[in-house]
């Protein structure tokens, strides 16, 4: 051994580089493309019901998805963002999850609370920032939060989330509870302080954290090969003395066995993990983007056949756990369902405006106070420039 | 009553605070065995265990976001930034999230919990890197408080009131001060009100207003001027965020004049938010422009710093011009 006690490794008497690629890491494939198994896979533990509660998740998220975009672009909704072809790393995730666990997303992890059960009301009074959202209509659609539901309420700017989940499962493992915390986040956004900042963290004070990186080639136009040139965002676990694995994100059962073997270590161990996803966006950052700008139809063709939900379902149909009539009926109840949803919430007012000052504080400065009495006088001065509020301020 | 100095009152403080509750954690660079850099935590780790007090790494970003999800989580996470020149790497955290974090999330969530305890200012031949008075950055952010002690019994039981606010506080405290300032502090546990300045002495003709270890300039300069004659009341403003007007309006409704001073650079200081509301609020009451003796607006220097700071005899000066305008 080493005469240096900080690291390990062997002494050396001619220099020895390591290669920045140094380590290899394998990545972890259960399902094939056509929904069969690879011979050795390992299965997790999953079972019909399971199986079809995520399914059915996934058909959800893809109705969901595809109306708001759509409902975007008719001009009710003013932005959205999808998740297609990555829905198996946020849905999959949650399902390795238990309810207790606290999940910290970065925002196209909407999934995940799907699974968790965040009724489709409360997902559009958040879209249409109306007086009902649980956020007080303060964010941008997307930006869903369930204290009930341990979901923590997305924040805009990115990577924040990261040392705040190490924190967070820190004083899970204080207080000695069955809890662990799920942190998503992107490739691109490791590239973040906050990233490392909560890595090292959370491998130094042993967090039972699992960090679950969605590494979908993109961080809006950015590709991935211009964001890192090391071994993936997995390499960087290794270095921060992380156990870490690689999986193939698309792959449903991959993401699950990952999940539940991550929460069992975290919790045994009280260390964190740290999964890298590998996946692509198929569709835009957002809906103010177009990704034909940066990149070929070819590319985004050859992931199509990626597709996780078709894998999934294809295994599904195998096992004789799902057929196509009960897919037609799901998908078409799913769609009415969102159509009427929309219908509802885009016309249920807007917040109130005395929510404008509360939450600042647990209660109002004398100073916001004042402000929300002199802005009611002004409103009533000129009612017809502040149509929502003007009728409502007493 | 014991005497303690500011840092024993805060380690008072802080042990209290551990005590009465054992998912209170103290932690930060050399927070752990060593006790701190300027021993602010000294025997806690010792008292509570590495769980509780521990050393981090070199991290502010990390510390503040790792605070942040530990208040959400329930816990109650006393932070320490080893020097307040050093606390904008965790700016984003404190500024876009402790800040927000109950507002953005309707309520679903808070970090009410979260104190970020910080040494600030200058005095001890620091330079540019020891000796800031950032307090303006935070106090332009609605969903923080800020409180600034200016002896041992009001740093202990205005920190007790910090730890135990249900909103993110910052809690500067005047380094310069940490042993020089040494007073009457009771044992047990005792709190001061966030939010409410003090009027530590009545005076007619002009209110002196400062904050920190600044109360001992303006209250020197204050001695020079009851020699000339004036009588100064002289106010310790406490709270940067929320602050108290009510207390500053009143004393100048009666004064007529009023000069605030600070450690920290002259444009867009505090002292300039406190001119303006209370211009607004006592504009015919007013008998002299309102006076800011602040420190100039270069960074902060070191061979050159006693020319730099705001001292009693700039204070003197102004108090002499508002009095003769």
């Amino acid at each position: 051994m080493n005469s240096d006690v900080y690291t390990q490794g062997l002494d050396v008497h001619s220099p020895v580089f390591i290669d920045g690629h140094s380590v290899d890491i394998p990545i972890l494939k259960i399902l094939k493309h056509d929904g069969t198994l690879f011979p050795d896979a390992e299965l997790p533990n999953i079972d019909e019901a399971l199986a079809t509660k995520i399914y059915e998740t996934l058909v959800f998220h893809r109705v969901l998805d595809e109306r708001m975009v759509a409902s975007q672009r008719q001009g009710r909704l003013s932005f959205y963002m999808a998740a297609l072809g990555e829905e198996a790393a946020s849905v999959g995730g949650a399902a390795g999850l238990e309810p207790q666990d606290m999940i910290m997303a970065q925002y196209r992890e909407q999934g995940a609370l799907m699974f968790r059960g965040f009724s489709l009301e409360n997902f559009m009074n958040q879209m249409f920032s109306n007086e009902k959202d649980l956020g007080k209509g303060r964010q941008m659609p997307i930006h869903y939060g369930s204290n009930e539901l341990n979901y923590m309420t997305i924040s805009s700017p990115l990577a924040t989330q990261i040392p705040q989940a190490a924190g967070y499962a820190y004083g899970q493992k204080l207080q000695g509870i069955d809890a662990v915390t799920l942190c998503y986040f992107g490739e691109g956004a490791a590239s973040e302080g906050d990233f490392h900042a909560g890595l090292n963290m959370a491998a130094v004070h042993n967090a039972p954290v699992i960090f679950f990186c969605r590494n979908n080639g993109y961080a809006i136009s950015t590709p991935s090969a211009e964001q890192y040139v090391g071994n993936g965002i997995a390499s960087r676990g290794v270095g921060y003395g992380i156990k870490t694995i690689r999986i193939d994100g698309n792959d449903i059962l991959a993401v699950l066995k990952a999940t539940q073997l991550a929460r069992e270590y975290a919790t045994k161990e009280h260390k964190p993990v740290l999964i890298e996803a590998m996946s692509y966006r198929l569709g835009a950052h957002s809906t103010s983007d177009d990704p034909s700008g940066y990149r070929t139809r070819e590319e985004e063709e050859k992931w199509q056949k990626h597709d996780p939900v078709s894998r999934m379902k294809n295994w599904m149909l195998a096992n004789d756990w799902w057929d196509e009539s009960r897919e037609e009926a799901l998908t078409s109840k799913y769609r009415e369902q969102v159509l009427a949803a929309v219908k509802v919430s885009e016309k249920i007012d807007k917040p109130p405006v005395d929510d404008l000052i509360s939450d600042v504080y647990d209660e109002p400065s004398q100073q916001l106070t004042q402000q929300l009495a002199d802005l009611k006088e002004h409103i009533k001065k000129y009612p017809d420039a502040y149509p929502f509020t003007a009728g409502r301020i007493k | 009553m014991p005497q303690m100095n500011l840092l024993q009152a805060i380690n008072s403080a802080l042990d209290i605070a551990m005590a009465e509750n054992d998912r209170a954690l103290c932690f930060g660079e050399d927070v752990g065995h060593f006790g701190g850099v300027f021993r602010a935590t000294s025997g806690l780790q010792e008292k509570y265990g590495k769980g509780r007090c521990f050393n981090t790494p070199l991290v502010e970003q990390g510390i503040i976001g790792f605070a942040n999800g530990l208040a959400a989580q329930g816990s109650v996470p006393i932070a320490e930034i080893q020097f307040a020149d050093y606390i904008f790497p965790a700016f984003d955290q404190i500024v876009n999230e402790a800040a927000k974090f109950r507002y953005r999330s309707g309520n679903e969530f808070n970090v009410g919990n979260l104190t970020i305890r910080t040494p600030y200012g200058g005095g001890i031949a620091g330079g540019l890197y020891h000796s800031q008075s950032p307090e303006a950055y935070f106090a332009h952010t609605p969903g923080l408080k800020v409180v600034v002690p200016r002896n041992p019994y009001q740093a202990k039981g205005l920190l007790l009131a910090a730890i135990r606010d249900k909103n993110p506080v910052i809690f500067f405290e005047p380094k310069k001060l940490y042993r020089a300032s040494v007073g009457e502090v009771p044992e047990e546990d005792y709190q001061l009100p966030i939010g409410k300045a003090e009027v530590v002495k009545e005076g007619k003709d002009i209110s002196l207003l400062a904050w920190g270890a600044q109360m001992e300039v303006i209250e020197k300069a204050a001695g020079l001027a009851e020699e000339a004659g004036i009588s100064c009341e002289i106010i310790d403003l406490r709270s940067i965020l929320p602050w108290d007007a009510d207390t500053i309006a009143n004393s100048v409704l009666k004064t007529g004049r009023l000069l605030v001073s600070q450690e920290a650079p002259l444009t867009s200081g505090f002292a300039s938010e406190i001119a303006a509301t209370i211009q607004e609020r006592c504009f015919l009451h007013l008998e002299s422009p309102i006076e800011r003796v602040c420190g100039m607006d270069t960074p902060y220097p070191l061979a050159l710093e006693k020319e730099y700071v705001a001292d009693h005899l700039k204070v003197f000066e102004a108090i002499k011009r508002s009095v003769n305008y």
